[in-house]
Order: C-alpha cells, then sequence, then structure tokens
C-alpha cells in the first residue's frame, strides 16, 4: 500500500473518475481497455480523486492524463518518471500513476525507466506496448519484433527487441507484471496490486495499435497469452523463475504478475527527511538556531 | 591604492595545497581581515600544477588583485613558473632541499628552509608546507599563538601527539625566519570585525535554504558541484530532500515535478548539464510550474577548460527552450550577492510562475570571499505569488473560492497569473500539459486546434513579463557621472572592474562603471539614459565574442566605444582593464585581450 493513501467512504463511479474529454484514440485502440481498468481499479480501491496524480509523457497512450478525473501531468516526451519521482518526493502522500508507450518508456526515456526502478520510487509504471510509434505515423519502436516492416524500417528490422519484463526484473523493480488489454478483469487485478504494492510496479500492457501494428494483433495475442495465475507452480517470490518466465515468448506468452517484494524500502521511505510528513507540508523557515550554525561554521 | 597582501601557494594537486591556503584564510579572517582566495587548478586529482591566491585587506578585498607579496612554491615547477612574477618587496619561502630558485627581481626577498634540518621528514610528509607557514607567519608579523590555534583545531581529531608534532613544526619555521629573514615592512593588521568564508557554490545552497529549498537535485558537474555537496551535507539540519539524478534531463524533470507538488525546488549545473535542461525549461514555462536553475559557467564550449572560468553561455541562456516564454535571468555580481540572489529570484518565480535562471561562473561559484555574517540573512520574505495549498504554506486564493469544474488552471487574467493549485487540494482537479491548452487546460493541440485560443493563451502566458520587469529594479551607475571612461560589466567582473576604477581615478582618469545584474529583465531604456551621457563606453567580459555587447545592441541598438575580453580561462586582473582602458582611450584599439602573465 502506498504511504499515506486515504480512502473515501463513499462508493465512486466510473463517472467520477471520466476527464473532461473523451479519448481520440483511434476506434479500436488497445488504449481504451487500460484506461477503463484504471478506471475501474480506482473506483474499486476508493482512493480519492484529488489525491491521484497521473503523469505521462508524449505519445498516443501519453494522452492517459487528459481522460482521467484524476490532477494530471502531461509532461515531456519520456520524462514522466523524472517528474514522478520529483512529485513523489514532495509529497507521499499522493498515488501516483505514470502512463506511456513503449517509445517513451524505453526508447528516450530509458535512462529514467531503469533508473527509477532501481530507486524503488512508490508509483505504478503502466507502459501500453504496441510494438510501434503510432503518433509519428508508424515507425520502429524498441519492442518492435526483428524483421517487422514499418515506415522507418520498410525492409524489415534488423535490432533485437529490449525485453521489458526481463530489463524490469534486472533493474530491481520490486513488482513486474505484464497484462493484455484484451484481458479487462486480469488487466484490473494486476492494476490494483500495482497501485498498493509499496515500491515501482511496472507493468507492461499489450496494447494493440489497430493502425500500424498488423503484426501484434488481438488476433496474434488472444491464444498466445496464458495467465501467471493460471499456472499453481508459479511462484512470484522467486526471482529467478521470474527471470526465466520472462523470457519466454512466441507460442505461449506469459501475462500476470511475474514477481513481487516486499522488503526493499520505498525511496521516500528511506529518507529521513521526510520523518515529519511529507516536504510540501514543512516550514519553509530554516529554524533559526540552524541558521546561524550554517553560518557559524563559515567563521 | 587599496593595502592589501596577497599570498600564492601552488603545488602539484594532492600535494596539501588546499591545507595551509585555509589555515592562513582562517588566521587573516579571526584577525578581522577581508579576503579574496582564488584556485587556480586543473581537471586533475594527483599532479598538475594549482596556484592558490589568497588576498587580504582591512577594506573589503573582491578579486585576486596584481601583485604577490608572498610565494610559497611546494616544488619546482610551482618556482619556475612564478618567481619571475615577484617585484620588489616581495619573498619566496621554499624547500632549499629539493628545490632550487631561478633568477628573481631586484628586491626580492628569497628564503630557503633547510627542511631536513628543522624537521623529521620520514616522519611528516608535509612538513615543508607547515614549516613554510610557520616562516610566512613571521614574516608577516603575526603571533604564533594564530597558528598554533588553528592547527590545534585542524588536528584535534588525530590526538595530542600529531597536534603537538604539528605546532612543533610550525614553530621551528617561525623561529627560523625570526632568525634569518627579514619580516615585511607593514605587518598584517587587525580589527574588531568577524567575517564569514564562503565559496558562491555554498552562498547560493545556503540561499536556497533561506529561500525555503525543499528540493534540491543535481547531477555533479564542475563548476557546480559545490552546490549539491552543501546541500547533501546539510540536507537533514535544514529539511531538504535532496539526490543525485542520473543525468541533467532527469534533473530538470525532477525539479519540476517536485516544484509542481508545491515546494521550493532549485538544481544547479553548468553549460553541458544546462543544454541537456533546456526543453525541460520549456515545459517549466508552459505548464507554468516555477523553478529556480542555476548555471556555473565554465570555459566551453563542450567539454571545454572544465576548471577555468568564463561568462560564455548568455546566449545559450537567452535561447534556452524553444518558442517564446516568460523567465527571469540573474547574474549574482559577487559572493554575497550568489546568497542573496536565491531568495529573490525564487519570489519572482513563485510569483511569475515561470523559470529563474541564475547565470553564475566557476570564479564566484569556486572562489572564496569573506562576507559579513549579517549579508547571511535566513530571515528572508518569502512570496509564493497566488498559489492554492492545503495548508498554510500558499499564500493564493483559499480552498473554498472553487469548486469542481470553475476552477481554471489557466484562468486568462490582466496580470498573466493564473491562481495555482497543487496536487492534493480537493475542487481542483485539473490536468497541466506542456502541449497548447486552454483556460481548463484541455489541449488544443492534438484533436482540434484553435488559433483564437492559442493566441490568447500566448499572450496571457506574456503578459507576465511586464509584471516582471516591474518588480526588477533597473540598473545604476557607480561613480561620476561626467566620468572619462564608463565601464560596463556583468555579474562575476563587478569587483575587478571597480578596482580597476579606483586604480583608473588615482591615475588622473575619472571612471565609473555600470553593472549588470538582471540580464532579463535588462530595461534597455534605463540603460541608453545612463548611457547616453558618456564620454567613452567600454563593456569588459570574460568571452570571446562579446555576448553581452552583441545582446545590449540587440536590445537597445547601443554600441560602445570598445571592448575588453579574455577568453583564455583565467580572470581579468585589475591592471588588465587599466591597461586596456589607458591604450583605448589614447585610440589605439578598439578591442583589448589582455594576455594573462600567471602560467596556470
Amino acid at each position: 500500500m502506498a504511504t499515506g493513501v486515504q480512502r473515501v467512504s463513499q462508493q465512486l463511479t466510473m463517472a467520477d473518475l471520466k476527464g473532461k474529454v473523451d479519448p481520440d484514440w483511434c476506434p479500436g485502440c488497445g488504449d481504451f481497455g487500460v484506461l477503463a481498468a484504471v478506471q475501474k481499479a480506482l473506483v474499486e480501491l476508493r482512493i480519492p480523486t484529488y489525491n491521484v496524480v497521473t503523469i505521462s509523457g508524449i505519445g498516443c497512450s501519453s494522452n492517459f492524463p487528459g481522460y482521467m478525473n484524476t490532477y494530471g501531468m502531461h509532461t515531456l516526451h519520456g520524462r514522466a518518471l523524472a517528474v514522478a519521482t520529483g512529485l513523489k518526493l514532495a509529497n507521499h502522500e499522493l498515488t501516483v500513476l505514470v502512463t506511456g508507450g513503449d517509445g517513451d518508456g524505453f526508447g528516450i526515456g530509458g535512462n529514467h525507466f531503469v533508473h527509477s526502478m532501481r530507486r524503488n520510487v512508490d508509483l505504478l509504471y503502466i507502459v501500453m506496448d504496441n510494438q510501434i510509434y503510432g503518433l509519428t505515423t508508424g515507425q520502429t519502436s524498441p519492442t518492435s519484433r526483428i524483421g517487422m516492416k514499418t515506415k522507418s524500417m520498410p525492409f524489415g528490422n534488423i535490432e533485437a527487441p529490449v525485453n521489458p519484463i526481463s530489463l524490469a526484473l534486472a533493474a530491481g523493480a520490486t513488482f513486474v507484471a505484464r497484462g493484455f488489454s484484451g484481458e479487462q478483469k486480469h488487466l484490473t487485478e494486476l492494476i490494483k496490486q500495482g497501485i498498493e504494492h509499496p515500491g515501482f510496479s511496472f507493468l507492461d500492457v499489450f496494447s494493440p495499435c489497430v493502425t500500424y501494428n498488423h503484426d501484434n494483433t488481438y488476433q496474434w495475442f488472444r491464444p498466445r497469452v496464458k495467465k501467471l495465475e493460471d499456472d499453481s507452480a508459479h511462484d512470484p517470490t522467486n526471482w529467478m523463475a521470474a527471470m526465466e518466465k520472462s523470457l519466454l515468448w512466441g507460442e505461449e506468452i506469459p501475462i500476470g504478475k511475474f514477481f513481487e517484494r516486499t522488503d526493499v524500502s520505498t525511496l521516500h521511505g528511506a529518507e529521513p527527511v521526510l520523518n515529519d510528513g511529507p516536504l510540501v507540508h514543512g516550514d519553509l523557515k530554516v529554524p533559526p538556531e540552524v541558521a546561524r550554525s550554517f553560518v557559524e561554521e563559515l567563521m | 591604492m587599496k593595502q592589501t597582501f596577497a599570498i600564492g601557494i601552488g603545488g602539484a594537486a594532492g600535494q596539501g595545497v588546499a591545507t595551509p591556503g585555509d589555515i592562513f584564510a582562517k588566521i587573516f579572517s579571526r584577525r578581522g581581515l577581508h579576503l579574496n582566495a582564488y584556485n587556480a587548478y586543473q581537471s586533475i586529482i594527483r599532479g598538475g600544477h594549482t596556484l592558490l591566491t589568497i588576498r587580504t585587506g582591512t577594506q573589503k578585498v573582491t578579486n585576486m588583485g596584481d601583485r604577490l607579496d608572498l610565494l610559497i612554491p611546494l616544488n619546482q615547477d610551482t618556482m619556475d613558473r612564478h618567481l619571475q612574477l615577484l617585484t620588489a618587496g616581495a619573498a619566496c619561502i621554499y624547500n632549499a632541499d629539493t628545490i632550487k630558485p631561478g633568477p628573481a627581481a631586484d628586491g626580492v626577498q628569497l628564503c630557503p628552509l633547510p627542511v631536513s634540518e628543522l624537521a623529521d621528514i620520514s616522519r611528516n610528509k608535509v612538513a615543508q608546507n607547515t614549516l613554510a607557514m610557520g616562516a610566512g607567519l613571521h614574516m608577516m608579523g603575526i603571533a604564533f599563538q594564530a597558528l598554533e590555534e588553528v592547527l590545534r583545531e585542524q588536528f584535534k581529531k588525530k590526538g595530542e601527539a600529531v597536534v603537538a608534532e604539528n605546532v612543533g613544526v610550525a614553530r621551528a619555521g617561525y623561529d627560523y625566519a625570526a632568525a634569518r629573514f627579514m619580516a615585511f615592512p607593514n605587518p598584517i593588521p587587525k580589527t574588531d570585525n568577524r567575517y564569514a568564508i564562503l565559496s558562491g557554490n555554498v552562498a547560493m545552497a545556503m540561499g536556497g535554504a533561506a529561500a525555503g529549498v525543499k528540493f534540491y537535485c543535481a547531477y555533479p558537474m564542475s563548476p557546480s558541484t559545490g552546490v549539491l555537496h552543501w546541500m547533501a551535507a546539510h540536507a537533514r539540519k535544514a529539511g531538504i530532500m535532496v539526490r543525485q539524478v542520473e543525468d541533467e534531463i532527469g534533473v530538470i524533470n525532477m525539479t519540476i515535478g517536485a516544484a509542481h507538488a508545491g515546494v521550493r525546488a532549485m538544481c544547479a549545473t553548468s553549460g553541458g548539464g544546462f543544454a541537456l535542461m533546456s526543453e525541460g525549461l520549456g515545459m517549466s514555462a508552459m505548464i507554468e510550474t516555477p523553478v529556480v536553475v542555476i548555471n556555473c559557467q565554465r570555459a566551453g564550449p563542450s567539454t571545454g577548460v572544465p576548471t577555468k572560468t568564463e561568462q560564455g553561455d548568455l546566449w545559450q541562456m537567452l535561447g534556452a527552450a524553444f518558442g517564446d516564454y516568460p523567465r527571469v535571468i540573474a547574474a549574482p555580481l559577487d559572493i554575497g550577492d550568489c546568497f542573496k540572489v536565491i531568495p529573490e529570484i525564487f519570489n519572482l518565480a513563485d510569483r511569475f510562475q515561470c523559470p529563474g535562471l541564475v547565470l553564475c561562473d566557476l570564479l564566484l561559484s569556486e572562489g572564496r570571499l569573506s562576507v559579513h555574517p549579517n549579508e547571511l540573512n535566513f530571515s528572508q520574505n518569502i512570496d509564493r505569488g497566488e498559489l492554492i495549498m492545503t495548508n498554510g504554506n500558499g499564500n493564493g486564493a483559499s480552498i473554498a473560492a472553487a469548486r469542481n469544474g470553475d476552477y481554471k488552471r489557466y484562468k486568462i487574467t490582466d496580470s498573466g497569473i493564473s491562481p495555482r493549485a497543487v496536487p492534493g487540494v480537493p475542487g481542483h482537479i485539473h490536468t497541466v500539459a506542456t502541449d497548447e491548452h486552454m483556460e481548463d487546460g484541455v489541449l488544443i493541440s492534438d484533436e482540434f486546434t484553435n488559433p483564437v485560443k492559442r493566441r490568447a493563451m500566448m499572450e496571457k502566458r506574456m503578459r507576465k513579463v511586464a509584471g516582471i520587469e516591474a518588480a526588477v529594479p533597473p540598473p545604476t551607475l557607480a561613480g561620476p557621472r561626467d566620468a572619462d571612461v564608463t565601464l560596463i560589466g556583468w555579474g562575476s567582473t563587478k569587483g575587478v572592474i571597480e578596482e580597476a576604477c579606483e586604480i583608473l581615478n588615482e591615475e588622473g582618469i575619472s571612471a565609473n562603471q555600470l553593472q549588470i545584474r538582471w540580464l532579463v529583465p535588462l530595461h534597455g531604456e534605463a540603460i541608453l539614459d545612463i548611457l547616453r551621457d558618456s564620454r567613452h563606453t567600454i563593456i569588459v567580459e570574460n568571452n570571446y565574442s562579446g555576448q553581452f555587447a552583441r545582446y545590449l545592441r540587440s536590445e537597445t541598438s547601443f554600441v560602445p566605444d570598445g571592448h575588453i575580453r579574455k577568453y583564455d580561462g583565467e580572470p581579468f586582473m585589475p591592471h588588465h582593464i587599466v591597461a586596456a582602458v589607458k591604450q583605448q582611450l589614447a585610440g589605439q584599439t578598439k578591442l583589448s585581450v589582455p594576455m594573462h602573465e600567471i602560467m596556470v
């Protein structure tokens, strides 16, 4: 559970979570399913909407905050996690959701992705992974498969894709999961767990791009995805096993919670400066005797 | 001319140049003297050549000056490089066992110390430094007790034996000098004043704490790293969250995230890091979340000379981020001003909800100056502008003033300032966006665009510029209005230009000074009013192309009579400016580039 998260007593409805405008995604886009699942998860968790901040970068899926009735920040391409880290450290009572795409998170934002995970910043990072650049009209992304033909690689991609799940495990994420936009209930459950997990929760979601990616479609994913929750032998506390599962790709692609550990302190939990509560509620003035000691040191 | 005394201590990095420097600085400051310290060094941890200059006097000492009175070379290289700088009346104390003096000017006193006779060098590796300090102290006419006191503090943690040994070695140097060397004719004076000695980086960090900064983050980069070090060391006492980030792109974005949550957030870097922050600054301007960013300039371009000073980033600051947006840019004038400018710029950034940029340089960042403790005033007025928070930290509209649906984060107002609610405040939910947006935050960039609304939002933001101009005072002229020459500078050159003016006035050339502290807003009309009466105008700056001259011309069409520029990595010395002014007044040139005589 994220520190200091409050619950509202009255029941929230899906309408309470709906933003000022409707999504402008293409009809059939996988991101609709992710939006609905996030809203559903917040309704079920009863977190006051004014205590939630949804932060995104730039891209189709990064329009997400505008479709939510929470505080939102639609930041720069690739920078959402860095902004979110600063915001969470300044007010750790807020519930922070970061949303974006695979280009935003694994391409231009790759550095922040790795470092946010090793810091165990307490937030849920949802990547709507469609293996393509959509808003720029269809170029190869860091998760595009070898051989995939796009406008930027018309003769087929020759670069190996990044494996987000293995990368997250290696970088020290304390909650690592994968969802599928076509599996609403399962996805909602993962989002709820990710919000409640104390630390960095990474949720990679297959969110098909119906306009530009003709390889990784709903039809392609549906027979392949297998829920880890249905595998009684899967132990999400076993990091090595999670790493092995993360390498599965092909006829069978696991979705669900790969790994979780709760024995690592969150970044804000490890910083004694926050012992007296969020920075944003603290006194702006340095106490006079402390200020005097700062000057005395120099004399 | 000002009565000052300057010591130069030189050696290889790792030879312990800093310790005698710190000890002399402490002794001078405890005698109630002003001082200025400048360390010329390289980007190396061991080896190379560093020369620390400490200049002291009863009056304010603003720069390294023109003259060394005492040189302490800790190796042959230092002797070879700098003995020639000494003129009549100066002295050089050196280890006679390992260092040979070269030819010295008439009237220079060579003071060889037989180090192996005076101390057990197998036990004390820095015996030559301690002996030289003792000898120097005697020649300056200061009682030994002053040095003993500082050495005791310095070695207290290592136990009485180490204290006794070092005091003994220092005493041997002191006594040897008493018997063999001639003391300086004017003993170092003493006053009842007490000053704090600090660097510009420490001053800016403390200024941040005084301004109520609660979040500071950085990526290490010379010469800005001192801000990070002070912040990190004092974070827990001051209640500041300090983070080291993966890169400067992360730094600016993390700073903006913290600021957006409602705290005062600051970061510092140098030119290269600032380049990476450019896009983030645009976000601060577009979402109207105020942050303060410090750029401590070093000699560029690219990696450049990381340990050398320059004023070469002006146009980078002016051009940072794409598009038009309101911001303020200040160039602190001296190390005391490094402290003062931070609370000031935070109040402006908060009131006008825009980025505040501080353009410092290595000379101030890493130089050290004596500052009266009253100048380091932590009881600063904190004005957070129209900020809506759940507790008393904001002084904007009250929470009850808006219900959800009514609140418009980017409400169009006459001032261009819209009340800013932070996440966590009930009834004020909104999304901020780097895309252009309407008053309520909804985008006017993706699904639909709207030229009328885009224009209205541009004008809303840019209306803040008028408010900023009214809030920042125009620059003023120092010295007689009808002077023969007006020297125009900006930022860190204030002290050296001031001293050059004093020397010129003593030599019968009346000079005045226009020093620019606020680069944006510049107050071009006020500057023109001042310069209209000037007989001869010269712009002095530490860069190749005359960046400020070009800026002033672009803003006001003003063209000065001449330029004095320096881009060798070292700061101006007063005589550089004095000589150049004389040349230019004699009509010999319009562009002077003084040669730096000290090889460092």
